[in-house]
């Protein structure tokens, strides 16, 4: 069934580049087909934005489970998702699965398990997993400590044109900690590690990326070393891009106190020197895009003593307005906002979607950017309620959301 | 007064009633203001003095029961804890819990609700993981003791460590620990007790120095307002107390030292060395002891230096003030009315 078209009027839309600019939008047969001075055609349904921003819907690039209710909450469209499943997808059956199992109104995007199982040891079949619809490599929750197989892995996807998303944290220095080395994890008796343990990773992963011209993506960067080594292979043209989730701009390890395991996440939270580090990156361009990290845990998972519960919290809902702040405080400007959420991880996916452009995938959203509202951890749409975000006001919210030019309610 | 100290200060004078220690629960010494350590201190002494007659009960608790929850292996804290409770005259069930089989899942908050159910009065826990027994408080009804928590607080071995260097000074009640040098030396960074002794010692007014090679000394630990030492014969230059931390071997993961041999050569605590420190330096140890590794036998055994069986003593008369203090709202002890609002 072709949707009816939609035109979108009395917006204010959020380009690539500039200040949002006053106008509407025409989308038909699933696509973007007008933009700016538009007046409806015969037969349009005529939406009413109100003055609120017209935005491409949100591409969320590494999240651990598909929960459409979140997503759309959060007005997110597309989600790349990561092989941390069970079973790991690790298999091309699998990834097709996968990247049907939002349709029609979500996208899954799955990312292939780099080895088999995500053992990090054997390489898996990654261009079968490409052509069953994978749109990335990943290594998983974990780094793969065997340089000789990452080597080995990112010559293969340089040769497949496939990127590879990486954790960045080196297992050995990591071991079996649950925090960052400091004041706050040696007063809380948590098991830690250096912060250091991220720059290793990253400065190993990239000399690898260079000696291979792979595009490598590390999913989150975190501290201002690692950062300083992201920001040094750029200036020398390598394929290097790097990610954050709201989390590590936002918070820092003293929201550990009291041993708040919704504030378990991996990578740890910093030190409150490399939040602004990871601030400052964001606002350079070093840092390329916003991750939800969407990992919705239950009880099961959180209510444990904070070194035995599981890693991960619920973004996706939050992801959008905490990125907004940035954009209040003056560190960044609106459409940069959009490109960090929607178009920079559109474009590692090699998706047609993320920005508003004419003949693009018609995944809109209506977003009022000023609506205030509080976070609160039983009153999620996401399967579970862990925010370390939990009774903190904030402001934007998603009034309305099209995937593919169909409005989803 | 002991000769090599300077003068201390004195504080008797306790906010009235309730307000003297005012937590529903021990869960650590971070929680408590320095006049809090003080009562505690202060009360442990009557019974001190009980626990050295022949007749031993006092009926103070009779009737309560008081559940040892320990979720990690222990004798001489759960023993301590029994021995405490039952001369107070409360009935004590102790209750096993083999860590591999309550560690995971719901089980933990599921054990907490039925001991809550059990109706216990006081429940005392120790776990092997930092956090949890502030967890299981946030479940109960009633008081909670702290006897070990992972690498995070063991409040009732500081107040009995603080207890004992206050005796063997015979210093009068009320009396802090100012301007003493108190070195602390082992596996710090796996050590609860180090982090409730430096909480103890410098909110008493002590100099704490922590001492230990650097793969075992936490991060930041300076921040706690402690000396880091790695060089032991130095840590002890000027020390008016040393205490000796066991190698946590057991919580370990992957090598911090070459051989117990090794680090009996660097941070070992013998005659020779103890003469580094002042010449009537006392030495301690929570135990259990690894003669020969970080402590020779000679100094173990020391008659007037070795502060090790007092500690023990100190420790039962500790764990009774705090059991007394911490059920002293539910038996309506005029003045310490309930407290309002979340436990602390």
């Amino acid at each position: 069934m072709i949707p009816q078209p939609i035109t979108i009027t009395s917006g204010r839309l959020v380009l690539p580049q500039g200040a949002a600019l006053p106008g509407a939008i025409r989308l038909a047969e699933g696509r973007i087909v007008a933009l700016g001075a538009v007046t409806p055609e015969p037969g349009d349904q005529v939406i009413d934005a109100g003055g609120h921003l017209v935005t491409p819907g949100l591409v969320d690039l590494g999240v651990f489970a598909v929960d459409k209710p979140a997503f759309h909450f959060g007005g997110i469209t597309r989600a790349a998702l990561m092989p941390d499943q069970g079973p790991p997808l690790d298999h091309p059956a699998r990834v097709r699965f996968a990247a049907l199992s939002g349709k029609p109104d979500m996208w899954v995007h799955p990312l292939a398990a780099a080895t088999r199982g995500l053992e990090g040891v054997e390489l898996a079949e990654l261009a079968l997993m490409r052509d069953a619809g994978a749109r990335a490599v990943a290594t998983g929750r974990h780094w793969i400590g065997d340089s000789g197989v990452m080597l080995r892995l990112l010559s293969y996807c340089a040769m497949l044109g496939l990127v590879v998303v990486t954790h960045a944290e080196d297992a050995g220095v990591v071991g079996q900690a649950v925090a960052t080395a400091g004041e706050m994890a040696t007063r809380l008796g948590l098991p830690s590690a250096p912060a250091e343990a991220e720059a290793l990773a990253v400065g190993r992963d990239i000399a690898l990326a260079e000696m291979t011209g792979a595009h490598v993506h590390f999913r989150q960067v975190t501290t201002a070393r690692a950062l300083d080594l992201v920001r040094a292979a750029k200036a020398r043209g390598l394929r290097v891009t790097a990610g954050v989730s709201p989390a590590h701009f936002m918070l820092s390890d003293l929201e550990l106190a009291n041993f708040r395991t919704f504030c378990r996440l991996s990578p740890p939270l910093r030190q409150d020197a490399d939040r602004r580090a990871v601030v400052d990156a964001i606002a350079d361009g070093t840092i390329d895009v916003i991750t939800s990290g969407h990992d919705p845990r239950g009880p099961e998972d959180k209510r444990l003593p904070f070194a035995d519960a599981e890693p991960g919290m619920a973004g996706a809902e939050t992801l959008l307005p905490l990125t907004l702040t940035l954009v209040r405080d003056g560190r960044i400007d609106l459409a940069r906002a959009f490109d960090l959420v929607a178009g920079a991880p559109a474009r590692i996916l090699g998706v047609d979607a993320g920005v508003l452009r004419v003949g693009a995938e018609a995944d809109i959203a209506l977003v009022d950017p000023e609506r205030p509202w509080v976070v609160s951890s039983d009153k999620m749409a996401a399967s579970a309620g862990n925010t370390p975000f939990d009774r903190r006001p904030v402001e934007g919210r998603v009034t309305a959301l099209f995937k593919g030019g169909t409005r989803i309610n | 007064m002991h000769p090599s100290i300077p003068p201390v200060s004195s504080f008797r004078e306790y906010p009235a009633g309730g307000l003297a220690f005012a937590h529903r629960d021990l869960t650590g010494i971070a929680q408590l203001a320095r006049h809090e350590i003080l009562y505690l201190l202060d009360e442990a002494e009557q019974w001190l003095a009980l626990n050295r007659q022949s007749q031993k009960r006092a009926a103070l608790l009779a009737g309560l029961t008081i559940i040892n929850a320990f979720f990690e292996n222990s004798t001489r804290t759960l023993l301590s804890f029994e021995i405490a409770g039952k001369r107070l005259g409360a009935d004590v069930v102790n209750m096993h819990a083999a860590t591999s089989s309550v560690k995971k899942g719901e089980t933990l908050i599921d054990t907490a609700i039925t001991l809550n159910a059990m109706r216990a009065d006081a429940i005392v826990i120790r776990h092997a993981s930092s956090g949890a027994v502030r967890l299981i408080a946030g479940k109960v009804d009633c008081p909670v003791l702290n006897a070990g928590d992972g690498q995070h607080e063991h409040p009732t071995q500081a107040l009995l460590d603080a207890l004992t260097i206050r005796q063997a000074l015979a210093l009068p009640p009320g009396s802090d620990l100012n301007g003493l040098n108190v070195t602390i030396c082992g596996d710090i960074l796996h050590s609860r007790v180090a982090r409730s002794n430096v909480l103890a010692l410098t909110a008493l007014g002590a100099q704490v120095r922590v001492c230990a090679p650097p793969a075992l000394m936490p991060a930041e630990i300076e921040a706690m307002g402690v000396a880091v030492f790695h060089d032991f014969n130095a840590a002890l230059k000027g020390a008016n107390v040393v205490m000796m931390l066991r190698l946590q071997q057991e919580r370990m993961q992957g090598q911090f030292i070459p051989s117990p041999r090794e680090y009996r050569h660097l941070y070992g605590l013998t005659l020779d060395r103890l003469a580094r420190a002042e010449p009537d330096a006392l030495v301690m140890h929570p135990g259990p002891m690894n003669r020969g590794i970080e402590i020779d036998s000679q100094v173990a055994d020391h008659l007037t230096r070795s502060l090790i069986t007092q500690q023990v003593e100190c420790g039962v008369a500790i764990r009774m003030a705090c059991l007394d203090v911490l059920t002293r709202r539910a038996r309506g002890v005029p003045g310490w009315p309930a407290l309002s609002g979340a436990p602390a």
